[in-house]
């Protein structure tokens, strides 16, 4: 007996999937022939694969290739020709931008200290990032009039919508240096700073922006005003999941607001706290190089504390054209990076028995 | 049954109300004081007398802005981006997340995985970069010189997006979709039919998401599109940015508006739009972000 296609899998009605074909000739004759069988069900099916060329095409071409060109990191730099033609170099690059030695030197300070900046820039989002969300979300679930709390939320998600260009721009112009020649007074918010005594009269006059030292807080704040409004709604979701008994038990029990935050509350939303930390940490090492290079282009003085991994690369290749270096640094911020999911990943499924991906 | 409030849930209370109130009017603030910016005096601007509302009302630094043919070329630019571009990775987003969602497709998992691996594992800016440019030689070697769409066409997809997609189709009963096909649909018919409109707050997240993101998208387009006249709104408003906070270190400013406030302008005038569609969209982002619990 020759199986056809449409005999290889076969619809339960039941249990409303498909099920392979529990008829033994069948199935010798699927493992038999497997590749024909394939061929018949892709044929069958046709439309259906159809759909999902373009997308594979998409991705291959526009995200899959250009892993390819990081084999340009193995490769002597050569401007000239593709990366196909290059001559392998082996870990050179690797070693010198690691390393540093000879001609390395300056350019391996400036990676390793990239590589400071984009671990303490990740680590300080995660301080104090991460925690502002779930701080708003218990405080919006407070707020008992809807009118009131919708109308608050939709402001606090504005800025999550604009874009880095505009937000960058907000941020320049807010902070920025005033003038000697004509004697005008910094940017608002570094006069309200300075007024408030947080910084002087003189950083503020400087421009916020052009001194190293505030950077990373820059960076930071505006980060918190541009997602922990829309952030929040997850954590909002679980925290209104939570039934008005379990806090009229506790209530009955005497709990005053703290020991109801602490037994009830914090308990029905630890999971999702969990996941979302667990998803942050996955995602430590991709610093958005568009905020970081709108913020510090042609601001060589505030390199030193805003240069990330991915900016180094990029002012690698543009100012000194060097390809094959600058995707190596790339090469081992995203294998570290892509540890960190997997890690992640596999924790939060042990952990809670959700999958991320 | 209304019972008192103790004395640390009121404290909580009154504490929660005001720490919103603050943290949404700072959330607002740099809006509100861009919209005021925009249309106060040149002295105002300058000596950073402005704290809230306009003084020396002024409308030159807009109508300088529209009077300038580079501002309407950007904005019709970014329309052309959002437009096709939207569209064009919503088609294959839709198509891709619906063959995905069958459980008859061959090779699940490996399609799946291809899909995922890209949300754990980028090339990086330089690579990206590279192959843009090389994308960019071929697209040029078959005649389309227009380089937005290459922008359109290489950019702009998301895996996370097709996932969400995806797990929508999958909710459709599979019931419904036997008796489509019971009545002689054919798979397209299927899809447009039936698995579309039950899914439509979905395919609406997702393509506020893929319009968003073309509306705000600069770097690439910064990069790939060598034409001036060609470039976006973003990169237009960054390249004002650039030029005008220059100019007045130079002296050279004769208008009766500052400087400052034809940027202000220009942002006001870009995010507009987004402020005409969010309140219509607003009511799913929630909804968005919740299907992005993402299962396997």
């Amino acid at each position: 007996m020759t199986a056809k296609a449409s005999d290889f899998l076969i619809y339960d009605e039941a249990s409303g999937v498909y099920r392979e074909n529990p008829e033994q000739a069948v199935r010798d004759d699927v493992e038999k022939h497997y590749w024909r069988h394939v061929l018949q069900m892709v044929v069958k099916d046709w439309r259906l694969y159809l759909m999902l060329v373009p997308m594979i095409l998409v991705f291959l071409f526009w995200r899959y290739m250009p892993m390819y060109e990081l084999l340009g990191s193995f490769k002597v730099d050569d401007v000239v020709k593709p990366v196909a033609d290059q001559y392998f170099k082996g870990f050179s690059n690797f070693k010198g931008l690691l390393v540093g030695s000879g001609t390395f030197a300056t350019l391996s300070t400036d990676f390793w200290r990239a590589m400071r900046n984009t671990f303490l820039l990740s680590f300080y989002g995660l301080l104090f990032g991460f925690p502002m969300p779930i701080i708003l979300a218990l405080f919006f679930n407070e707020i008992k009039s809807d009118i009131v709390r919708s109308g608050m939320q939709v402001f606090t998600y504005l800025p999550k919508f604009m874009s880095t260009v505009v937000m960058t721009s907000l941020v320049i112009m807010l902070i920025r240096q005033g003038s000697s020649a004509t004697g005008a007074p910094p940017g608002i918010i570094s006069q309200a700073l300075a007024a408030l005594g947080l910084i002087s009269q003189e950083t503020a006059q400087n421009g916020l922006l052009n001194n190293p030292n505030y950077f990373r807080a820059i960076y930071q704040i505006s980060g918190i005003w541009e997602t922990a409004g829309y952030d929040s709604i997850v954590f909002f979701a679980a925290i209104i999941a939570i039934s008005p008994t379990s806090y009229e038990a506790a209530q009955i029990d005497g709990a005053n607001k703290w020991a109801q935050m602490r037994y009830v509350v914090l308990p029905s939303i630890l999971s999702t706290i969990v996941i979302m930390l667990i998803t942050r940490i996955g995602s430590m090492l991709s610093i958005g190089y568009e905020k970081v290079l709108l913020l510090n282009e042609e601001r060589v003085a505030i390199y030193q504390t805003s240069e990330v991994i991915s900016t180094f690369s990029w002012r690698i290749k543009t100012t000194q054209n060097q390809s094959g270096l600058a995707s190596a640094a790339e090469m081992m911020n995203n294998v570290v990076g892509m540890l960190l999911v997997i890690g992640a990943n596999t924790i939060a499924r042990k952990a809670s028995n959700v999958s991320l991906y | 049954m209304k019972r008192k409030l103790e004395i640390s849930e009121l404290i909580f209370k009154i504490f929660s109300y005001l720490f919103l109130t603050i943290f949404a009017l700072l959330c607002l603030y740099p809006f509100l004081y861009a919209v005021s910016a925009s249309i106060s005096g040149r002295h105002v601007v300058e000596y950073q007398e402005l704290i809230l509302f306009p003084k020396d009302i002024q409308f030159e630094a807009f109508s300088f802005m529209f009077g300038n043919n580079q501002f309407w070329n950007a904005y019709s630019n970014t329309l052309f981006l959002t437009i096709f571009g939207t569209v064009w990775s919503l088609v294959i987003s839709i198509m891709g997340g619906y063959a995905l969602s069958k459980k008859r497709l061959l090779f699940r998992k490996a399609f799946n995985f291809f899909l995922v691996f890209t949300m754990w594992f980028s090339a990086g800016i330089v690579p990206q970069y590279l192959n843009y440019l090389a994308t960019k030689t071929v697209f040029n070697s078959i005649g389309i010189m227009d380089d937005k769409w290459l922008v359109v066409i290489a950019m702009g997809m998301a895996a996370m997006n097709i996932i969400l997609l995806r797990n929508a189709f999958e909710n459709v009963p599979s019931e419904i979709e036997e008796a489509a096909i019971v009545d002689g649909s054919t798979e397209m018919q299927v899809l447009t039919k039936v698995f579309i409109p039950m899914s439509k707050s979905t395919i609406a997240t997702v393509a506020l998401f893929f319009a968003i993101s073309r509306w705000n998208g600069y770097f690439w387009a910064r990069q790939m599109i060598s034409n001036a006249n060609e470039q976006p709104l973003q990169v237009f408003i960054r390249n004002q940015l650039e030029q005008y906070t220059d100019l007045e270190q130079l002296g050279g400013w004769t208008a009766n508006y500052a400087p400052d406030s034809v940027i202000f302008a220009l942002i006001v005038c870009s995010i507009i739009p987004i402020l005409i569609i969010y309140p219509f969209i607003q009511k799913y982002f929630a909804k968005g972000t919740n299907a992005g619990g993402v299962k396997e």
